[in-house]
C-alpha cells in the first residue's frame, strides 16, 4: 500500500538506468511529485524548469523532436488547466512523445483545497484527440503503466495520486491499453470505477453482499482508449450501473460510461462523484464522505437506487 | 538594379522578397482569407533566413543536423509558405491550396502535415518554448546546429514568452536565436484620441520599444537591425550563430514596417488580415514589378 506518486518516481528512476533517453522536467515540485527520486539517481537528465508550467510543456515538445522521452512532473491542475493550450497545440495535435506525469490527481491532495484538486482532468484530457488517458488503481498498475507509457510513442496522461492506495493486483499484472478488469462478479448492480476509488468500491460490494445485494466491480484504468465492448459485456444483465470516481460527474468516467451505454446497451446509470462543484481543503475522510465516495456511502446509494425502483432488479 | 545603375549585392534576395510579397497577396486573394500585414513585414527576414542563413536540406527536410526554424507568430504562415515554396520545399502552385480543405498549407503551421516545419504554431507565445526544448536537446545530444524562433512584438505580450526567456538564459542556450519582427502594430491598431473610432497606425511610442531592456535584463544578448536590410539581417544572424554553446542566447530585434512593400498596406493596421480586392491585387502586382505570368520582372 504505497502512494502512486512514489511508485512513479521509483519506476522512472529504474527505467532511467537502461534508457538514456528518459528526461524528467520538473515545475519545482519534485519533492511533492516524487520526481526527486529520479533527480537523485540521474541528475544530468533531470531538468528543473522552474515555476513555469506553460514553458515546461513547450520545452518537452521540443525535446521530444530530438528523440527524447520527456516526462513532466507537476500537479495535475497545472498541467491540464494552466498549460492546457500548450498541451493542446504542441503535444496533442502533433502527437508529440511527451508523458504527462500528473501528480495530485483527484480530490485527496493533502489539505491543499480547490486550487490543487483536479476533478476535471479526465474530462479535459479525454476530449483531446490523440491523448492516452490512464488512471492507475494501485502501485502495481502504476508501475506497469509508467513502463508502458515510456515505451509507447505518443502523448500519455498518467493520473497519479498523493496518498497510499490499497493493492489490487499481483505482480503478474500486465498493462494493456483499453483493457478493463472485472474484480468482482455480481448480478444486481455493477460498480464501475477508476484509480484508487476501485478499492473503495470493492469494500462497498462487501457491505452490499451482507445485506443481500450482489454487486460486481469493474475497474477501468484506461479511460482512453477503452474497450467499450468489454464494458457492455460486464454490465450484462445488471439493471443498475453505478460509476464512481474522484472527479466531476460531468465528462469523466461517468460521462464515458454514459456514452457507451446509450450507444450499445441502455441501462439506468447513476454517476457518483463531485456534483458539478469545487473541492475544498479538508481531511480525506471528510471529502470522501461529503462527495459520497466512501464504501458505506456508495453502498447506501446503491441500496437507495434499488429501493426506489424495485422493478429494475427484475428487468 | 539600384538607382545608381549598380547591381545590388542582394538583388536575388530582393527579387525573391518581391515575389514572396506577391505570392502572399495573390494567395490570400485566391483563398479569400489569410493575413497580409505580418507576412509582409516578416518577408525580408524570412527570405534572408531561408536563402542565406539556415543550413537546411530541402531534399531531406528531416536531416538531423539541420538548423531549426520556428515561426512562433504562426498567423504569418502564408509568408513562410511563400518563401519555403521558392526554396523548393513544395511547388509554388501548391500555394493555391492554402486554407483549403485537406491542404498541407494550413492557416497556421501544422508540422504533422508539411515536412520542413519544426513546430506547430498559431496560438501566440508558444514557439520559443519549443525552441528552448530543441536547443536544450541539441546540447544534450552534442549536436551543433542553431535554432531560430521568430516572434512578433505583439506576441511578446504573452506571459509565456518570458517563462521561456528565463529558462533559455538559465540553461545558457547560446545555440538559440530569437528574432522579433518588431513592426509596432497589431490587429486593432492603437488609440489616437478619446473618440472610440479614433484608432490608427501610430506605432511610436509603444511599450514594445522596451524589448531591448527586458531581454537584456533577463540575460540575453540583444542585437538590433533594420528588418528590411538584407546585409544587416544576414550579418546579425551570423554574429548570433557564432555564439558558442555555453554562452547567452541572442535576440535580434528587427525593426520592420507592417505591410512592407506596398504603398497602400505599409504601416496600416487595417491590413492585418484583409483580403485584397481585384483592383488592389492588380495594384500590388504593378508595384511589386511582377509580370502577368506571376514572375518578377
Amino acid at each position: 500500500m504505497r502512494p502512486l506518486r512514489e511508485t512513479w518516481g521509483e519506476t522512472l528512476a529504474e527505467l532511467g538506468e537502461t534508457n538514456p533517453d528518459i528526461l524528467v522536467l520538473d515545475g519545482d515540485l519534485a519533492t511533492s511529485t516524487k520526481a526527486d527520486i529520479f533527480a537523485r539517481r540521474h541528475p544530468e537528465r533531470f531538468l528543473e524548469m522552474g515555476i513555469a508550467e506553460q514553458n515546461m510543456v513547450g520545452v518537452a515538445a521540443g525535446l521530444a523532436t530530438m528523440g527524447y522521452i520527456p516526462w513532466l512532473s507537476s500537479f495535475a491542475v497545472f498541467l491540464t488547466h494552466r498549460a492546457l493550450d500548450q498541451v493542446r497545440l504542441v503535444v496533442a495535435q502533433p502527437h508529440a512523445n511527451v508523458k504527462i506525469g500528473a501528480g495530485y490527481g483527484g480530490l485527496l491532495t493533502g489539505l491543499t483545497g480547490k486550487t490543487h484538486q483536479d476533478v476535471q482532468d479526465l474530462a479535459i484530457m479525454r476530449a483531446m484527440p490523440g491523448m492516452t488517458v490512464l488512471a492507475p488503481g494501485d502501485e502495481i498498475e502504476c508501475a506497469a503503466m509508467t513502463r508502458w507509457a515510456t515505451e509507447f510513442d505518443g502523448p500519455v496522461y498518467l493520473r497519479l495520486t498523493r496518498d497510499p492506495a490499497p493493492v489490487l493486483f499481483d505482480v503478474a499484472y500486465r498493462f494493456e491499453p483499453g483493457r478493463v478488469h472485472q474484480l468482482r462478479d455480481g448480478s444486481d448492480v455493477l460498480l464501475i470505477s477508476t484509480g484508487p476509488q476501485t478499492s473503495r468500491c470493492l469494500a462497498a460490494a462487501v457491505l452490499l453482499e451482507a445485506t443481500g445485494v450482489s454487486a460486481g466491480v469493474l475497474h477501468v484504468p484506461s479511460i482512453k482508449p477503452v474497450d467499450a465492448h468489454a464494458i457492455v459485456a460486464a454490465v450484462g444483465r445488471s439493471s443498475l450501473v453505478v460509476s464512481v470516481e474522484e472527479h466531476s460527474v460531468i465528462g469523466g468516467l461517468g460521462g464515458l460510461i454514459a456514452e457507451i451505454l446509450t450507444t450499445h446497451l441502455p441501462r439506468h446509470l447513476v454517476r457518483i462523484g463531485l456534483e458539478d462543484c469545487w473541492g475544498e481543503s479538508a481531511p480525506n475522510d471528510f471529502l470522501l464522505e461529503k462527495h459520497g465516495l466512501t464504501a458505506a456511502r456508495v453502498a447506501d446509494r446503491v441500496r437507495l437506487e434499488l429501493q426506489d425502483t424495485p422493478t429494475r432488479r427484475k428487468a | 538594379m539600384t538607382s545608381e545603375g549598380v547591381t545590388s549585392p542582394h538583388a536575388e534576395l530582393e527579387a525573391r522578397a518581391r515575389l514572396g510579397r506577391w505570392l502572399v497577396m495573390s494567395t490570400v486573394a485566391g483563398s479569400g482569407a489569410g493575413h497580409v500585414g505580418g507576412p509582409l513585414s516578416a518577408m525580408d527576414l524570412l527570405v534572408a533566413l531561408y536563402f542565406r542563413v539556415l543550413d537546411v536540406r530541402v531534399e531531406e527536410p528531416a536531416w538531423a543536423d539541420r538548423d531549426r526554424f520556428i515561426l512562433s507568430k504562426g498567423h504569418s504562415a502564408i509568408g513562410l509558405y511563400a518563401v519555403m515554396a521558392q526554396r523548393g520545399y513544395f511547388p509554388i502552385a501548391e500555394l493555391a491550396t492554402f486554407d483549403k480543405g485537406d491542404s498541407r498549407l494550413q492557416g497556421h503551421p501544422d508540422m504533422t502535415r508539411l515536412p520542413g516545419l519544426d513546430a506547430s504554431t498559431g496560438s501566440l507565445g508558444q514557439g520559443l518554448a519549443v525552441g528552448v526544448g530543441i536547443a536544450l536537446g541539441a546540447r544534450l545530444r552534442g549536436r551543433d546546429f542553431r535554432t531560430y524562433v521568430m516572434l512578433g512584438d505583439g506576441e511578446c505580450q504573452e506571459g509565456m514568452v518570458w517563462e521561456s526567456v528565463q529558462v533559455a538564459a538559465r540553461y545558457r542556450l547560446g545555440n538559440l536565436i530569437a528574432i522579433v519582427d518588431h513592426n509596432g502594430l497589431q490587429q486593432y491598431g492603437w488609440p489616437l484620441g478619446d473618440e472610440p473610432d479614433a484608432r490608427g497606425d501610430r506605432s511610436e511610442p509603444f511599450p514594445g520599444d522596451t524589448l531591448r531592456g527586458i531581454f537584456d535584463g533577463f540575460g540575453w544578448r540583444v542585437l538590433e537591425v533594420d528588418g528590411h536590410d538584407f546585409e544587416a539581417i544576414i550579418s546579425a544572424c551570423a554574429d548570433a550563430g557564432e555564439a558558442a554553446a555555453g554562452s547567452r542566447p541572442t535576440v535580434i530585434l528587427a525593426r520592420t514596417i507592417k505591410g512592407r512593400g506596398l504603398s497602400f498596406t505599409e504601416g496600416r493596421h487595417a491590413w492585418h488580415a484583409r483580403v485584397p480586392t481585384a483592383d488592389e491585387l492588380e495594384a500590388a502586382r504593378l508595384e511589386l514589378g511582377i509580370d502577368a505570368s506571376g514572375q518578377p520582372e
